[in-house]
């Protein structure tokens, strides 16, 4: 028995939601007395896992599992975990994860809880605690079945160094060529940016910029942080920026560390996609703006007089502590 | 082409959440219920197959008498006929398996749900139909064009989108993108006439065990007051997210 990962990876890199389900995952073996089990397809290495606790690494390398396949990458999942006898299953909010989530609970016949913020509250029974109603409430959720699977919310957790000695081995599942009813035609990824998905820190913009001509020093000061660019609704409703930064209830979800909002007043609908963050900054010249209710940290001011100062004083302050 | 829409019946993105009989039970006094918008982004464009490829367009949700009106809104949108699985949704296993039975029944080509809902955003019915059925499945889906039983679609991945092909029968998860905002479709009068007159079934639920329950709900705890720094003190900003906040 061993509690099992699905530890993602991205070009044969391992992504850090990797680490973060191998450190939760760890402290639920804990309490219940038992390993954990990392499954890697096509990573190519996975020794890093050793430092956040897992105990065994199950390798998957096969050709035809090179693109992403929802069905056949579900096979691997169920096989592993039978394999395993896990108990327990626990995947990333990862676009990718939450597409193979409710298939592999499907296929396991087990109850899936997703957006799950943290450790169990109980193991038996067993109930996790989630995010639901957009991040405005938590539910506590109950899974009854033998196998439970665990969807877990980004950065809800962290990332815990528990080293571990960790035996690697080579897994072959048998994969059913009926699972490619889904073929990948092209890939369009946005290079040399950090994506949302990614990010730990996001710069986010709205109206307050006036134009897309003003997203150059949004663009610097996300560079500057190691940050991905998001925008509101209007902005990208409006065209000023791709429909794929737009953070909110029909946008993208944010969790990330730090969220820094700029030029937004701080709609209903955005603020439910950005509550998961940790840390809020707010810029914005209206001092009555909702946005001031949520945040952090706020700054009345003038995004146009601010940002290009804070750019500078970023820059100082990292070469300070490079 | 046969096409199925999932509907979920979920509150306004402006409701107030509160909880009743101890944190047990969402509190829906006052609250306005609406389509979920990934769900209508799936029914608009199930529309204009209907009006641009001949497709039949049927909305089916579960819950109780009261998503009625959801599903009258949607037949006025444009859906021929409704369909209502009278149960009180429990789990995304539940909902999912009373939906799996109607599409077995009904044999669909095509059927489009939102990715998640935006009550418990469970994001899981779409995917578990797809893993009851055995049909393709798409989720994230993002862009769809369907001739005869050949599909392309796009997808949203992170930091990008993946275009795929695939064929009918298929499931989707679906969302903003499967039709832009400003073409979604507000009923008008004729549509709301008409809604009156479409056929609009219910059906009993079929059995199925649990595989989770909601044991109660809480709210997060009250946020402390924002700290405010001045424009002119970026460097005490950069202080407190460095040292107090630690996230620099």
């Amino acid at each position: 028995m061993s509690i099992l990962i699905y530890a993602e990876s991205a070009e044969g890199k391992l992504k850090k939601v990797a680490f973060e389900l191998a450190s939760y995952a760890k402290k639920i073996a804990e309490t219940l007395g038992t390993t954990v089990t990392a499954l890697t397809i096509n990573a190519s290495d996975t020794s890093e896992l050793a430092k956040y606790g897992v105990d065994k690494v199950l390798q998957v390398n096969q050709d035809k599992l090179s693109s992403f396949n929802a069905k056949a990458y579900t096979d691997v999942i169920q096989q592993a975990a039978e394999k395993e006898n896990a108990p327990v299953v626990v995947l990333s909010s990862t676009t990718d994860s939450l597409y193979l989530s409710p298939l592999v609970a499907v296929a396991l016949e087990a109850g899936y809880a997703s957006n799950v913020v943290g450790l169990p509250v109980s193991t038996a029974p067993f109930q996790v605690k989630r995010n639901a109603f957009s991040n405005k409430a938590f539910q506590i959720t109950e899974i009854t079945t033998a196998v439970k699977v665990i969807g877990l919310a980004k950065n809800s957790y962290g990332v815990f160094e528990n080293p571990a000695s960790t035996t690697q081995e080579d897994f072959n599942p048998t994969i059913d060529a009926t699972d490619f009813g889904i073929k990948v035609v092209s890939v369009e990824k946005v290079s040399g940016k950090v994506s949302i998905a990614d990010a730990d820190i996001v710069v986010s913009a709205g109206r307050g910029l006036k134009g897309p001509e003003n997203w150059g020093m949004i663009e610097e000061l996300a560079t500057v942080l190691g940050a991905a660019t998001a925008c509101s609704k209007p902005v990208s409703d409006l065209g000023w920026r791709p429909h794929g930064e737009h953070v909110g209830q029909t946008g993208k979800p944010v969790a990330t560390n730090l969220y820094i909002a700029i030029g937004i007043s701080g709609a209903i609908q955005h603020i439910a996609g950005i509550n998961s963050s940790k840390i809020k900054v707010v810029i914005n010249t209206d001092p009555e703006a909702p946005f001031f209710k949520v945040a952090d940290y706020g700054i009345v001011g003038d995004a146009f007089e601010v940002v290009p100062q804070l750019i500078e004083k970023l820059k100082a302050f990292k070469a300070q502590h490079a | 082409m046969k096409i199925l829409v999932c509907i979920s019946h979920v509150p306004d993105t402006t409701s107030k959440i509160n909880f009743v009989e101890s944190n047990s039970q969402f509190d829906t006094n006052g609250v306005q219920y609406v389509i979920n918008p990934n769900d209508e982004f799936g029914l608009t464009r199930a529309i204009w197959f209907q009006e641009k490829q001949g497709a039949t367009v049927t909305v089916v949700n579960v819950g109780g008498p009261e998503t009625e009106p959801t599903l009258r809104k949607a037949l006025a949108i444009g859906a021929n006929q409704a369909i209502r699985v009278n149960a009180t949704p429990t789990d995304g296993f539940f909902v999912a398996k009373q939906l799996a039975h109607v599409i077995q029944t009904g044999e669909y080509d095509l059927v489009i749900a939102g990715k998640e809902s935006l009550d418990y955003n469970g994001g899981m019915v779409p995917g578990m139909l797809a893993g009851i059925l055995g049909y393709n499945f798409l989720n994230s889906c993002t862009e769809l064009t369907i001739e005869a039983t050949a599909v392309t679609a796009v997808r949203e991945i992170d930091g990008g989108k993946e275009t795929v092909t695939t064929s009918l029968p298929l499931i989707i998860g679906g969302q903003k993108g499967l039709v832009e905002e400003k073409d979604l479709r507000i009923p008008n009068m004729r549509g709301i006439m008409t809604a009156r007159t479409k056929p609009l079934t219910v059906v009993e639920a079929v059995d199925t065990p649990t595989t989770t329950k909601a044991i109660s709900f809480d709210k997060p705890a009250p946020k402390s007051a924002v700290k405010l720094i001045a424009a002119d003190n970026l460097d005490e900003l950069i202080n407190l997210l460095h040292n107090e906040a630690k996230v620099l």
